[in-house]
């Protein structure tokens, strides 16, 4: 069979099996926006100041309020189904164009931050792996150890400290600099310096988990009889390590790397905020403060939906990878 | 700031290793105390761990009074005042005092989370992998959903809907955080299932709950009690990232809060950021190298030695 047609049927059968999922987080954020005292007719009262109980009734009425839970929730799926998240009061703009203006930011610092933890990660576990229990590997541990410990944010503060206030070479605030009008190779520049620090803080947990996965899935290819084989016939054991060893031990790593994804999400809101980076875990936070919580589920229903899409993207990139993927 | 699933790899390697150790209970307990003497991580964790609970404990007779009383003059450096060894912060209040009553926080907190996701995760889990197909189809869609939502949003979400307390964080960690449990046990469950012993305890007419409880459940334990110390380290991350985004409980010192009051003054006086950061990350890692010990003893022959 051709690639394409294998990644036509994995695509297919994979967004299958995701749409249960879908279905049962959209509801699940229903149940949610339920749960939240008061609703939409109560913030409109709030503002007003006052509100008879007929203008509530008569706002109810307006808002679909009055109708049975289960009414409530398919007019909920048909605006989810016309990307309407509905209307955020405190930003004065609806909620998926809000997630829209602060998406970019935060995939960019998801993207450089999952980058970092996979290159550096995957490197850390492969030296342990080949130096097991020397002592470069019972050092790398230790190191590794403490970045699995560490909270991110935290790690993220000292860094401010060090790097930014100390001495003074990156910046610790924001996502470019203002009103600096940059172009072409200044401007990527720019954006890469005020990365550094929030994907180092983002990801070093993940180095961490990447790092013990690597090691412990490298240590378990180098007892397999494929690799006896190959030393057998003479290759060079650099060409071992590299074709047969780490392209192996690799399956285990980006499978738990899509797995990752979500918790990747949610660290991007605390360390948004240190760095003050303009993305969508800030906004989640200024939703917090403001009881916005039509902003707060969008961002939540959003970014599951972000997770199951890119789960997706993960499998079909394994059914390339790796043809005996699909048996399974 | 969770970690679900990444001790799933070594526990998948690690599920037989369960059937091994069941036959000869007799030497098990003395190979058991062998392996965790032997274990340098294990027992150093163990003492951290120990030493950090005990402060925990001890904090309302080491430090008497709110940790949050104004006690002297603001942000003494440690060591500039030996009465306050570890400074004070802006607001004048005792950093030890503040660490101590913080350890309470977040083991409170990390502890009762863990059991309220321990309790889900092992009635899904067990329910799940028992019962097989309506049953577990529906069930392990619906781990899925709470595995797919980001462990940290749905937490704030949570908070923001009920209020922070420390309770409520508490409820909030251990209803986003037992999908983990619930895949393991539903795993463990699954493979014990058709075992020679649970079939005798069919036969005897055994009804299905003291079979899940009494029989399969003391099987399945080994790598549930690996997961519990890496769920209580999570719980207590979650916590401190929580608190610090000033959504922990108001009425409580804890790490996270002292880390958001610090990083007011993060230029000036980064001691305030760095102690209780310092402190959590201790706390972590003696649980991590607890849950690393752990592995190594009850499953001798998982692949992270």
């Amino acid at each position: 069979m051709t690639g394409l047609g294998r990644a036509g049927r994995t695509l297919r059968r994979t967004a299958w099996q995701a749409l249960p999922t879908m279905i049962g987080i959209i509801i699940l954020c229903f149940f949610l926006l339920k749960l939240v005292p008061g609703d939409a007719a109560d913030v409109i009262a709030a503002e007003a100041g006052s509100a008879t109980a007929e203008t509530m009734a008569a706002l109810r009425a307006r808002f679909g309020l009055d109708q049975p839970l289960l009414m409530q929730l398919l007019a909920y799926l048909d605006n989810l189904a016309h990307l309407r998240l509905g209307f955020s009061a405190r930003f004065n703009m609806p909620v998926s164009e809000l997630i829209m203006a602060r998406l970019p930011n935060t995939l960019m610092l998801m993207l450089a931050a999952m980058s970092m933890a996979l290159v550096v990660g995957i490197l850390a576990g492969w030296v342990m792996a080949i130096f097991a229990n020397r002592w470069p590997d019972r050092m790398l541990q230790v190191v590794v150890l403490i970045f699995y410990s560490t909270p991110g944010f935290w790690i993220g503060l000292m860094a401010i400290v060090l790097f930014s206030v100390k001495l003074g070479w990156l910046p610790a605030n924001g996502n470019m600099t203002i009103g600096a009008d940059l172009t072409g190779f200044a401007l990527i520049a720019d954006r890469a310096r005020y990365l550094v620090l929030p994907s180092l803080a983002l990801a070093s947990f993940f180095i961490a988990v990447y790092a013990r996965l690597t090691r412990a899935s490298m240590l378990d290819v180098q007892r397999q009889d494929f690799m006896r084989t190959a030393a057998a016939k003479g290759l060079h054991p650099v060409t071992i390590q590299l074709r047969h060893a780490l392209r192996n031990a690799l399956i285990p790593v980006t499978t738990m790397a899509g797995l990752h994804l979500g918790n990747l999400l949610g660290g991007a809101v605390v360390v948004e905020t240190v760095y003050g980076w303009p993305g969508m875990g800030r906004l989640a936070l200024e939703a917090v403060t403001g009881r916005d919580f039509n902003v707060l589920l969008g961002v939540l229903l959003f970014s599951s939906l972000l997770v199951i899409v890119a789960n997706v993207a993960i499998d079909l990139l394994h059914a390339w990878l790796d043809p005996r993927i699909e048996v399974h | 700031m969770s970690r679900d699933g990444t001790l799933d790899g070594a526990i998948d390697i690690a599920a037989p290793a369960a059937a091994v150790l069941r036959p000869a209970p007799r030497r098990r307990g003395g190979r058991l105390l062998r392996a965790c003497v032997t274990n340098p991580g294990f027992l150093i964790g163990l003492l951290i761990l120990m030493t950090v609970s005990g402060i925990a404990l001890l904090a309302p007779w080491l430090f008497p009074g709110d940790p949050q009383d104004m006690v002297a003059a603001p942000t003494l450096w440690p060591g500039e005042d030996w009465a306050y060894p570890l400074g004070t912060d802006s607001l004048g209040r005792d950093v030890a005092s503040g660490l101590a009553h913080g350890a309470r926080v977040s083991l409170m907190v990390g502890l009762s989370a863990t059991a309220i996701g321990l309790v889900i995760g092992t009635l899904v889990g067990a329910s799940a992998g028992y019962f097989g197909g309506h049953v577990d189809n529906i069930l392990s869609r619906l781990t899925e959903v709470f595995q797919t939502v980001p462990t940290f949003l749905l937490v704030i979400v949570i908070v923001a809907i009920v209020q922070p307390a420390a309770s409520t964080i508490a409820l909030a960690i251990g209803v986003a955080s037992w999908p983990t449990v619930a895949r393991l046990v539903r795993a463990q469950f699954r493979s014990l299932r058709e075992a020679d012993f649970v079939m005798a305890a069919r036969s005897l007419s055994y009804s299905a709950p003291r079979i899940i409880v009494m029989e399969i459940l003391p099987n399945a334990l080994p790598p549930i009690i690996v997961t519990t110390s890496v769920m209580v380290a999570n719980a207590i991350l979650t916590e401190a990232g929580l608190s610090f985004l000033a959504m922990g409980d108001p009425n409580l010192v804890s790490w996270g809060s002292m880390i958001g009051d610090g990083r007011d003054l993060l230029r000036t006086d980064w001691f305030l950021t760095a102690l209780p950061g310092a402190a959590i990350a201790l706390t972590v890692l003696s649980l991590n190298l607890v849950g690393d010990g752990l592995n190594d003893i009850l499953n001798p022959r998982s692949g992270l030695a």
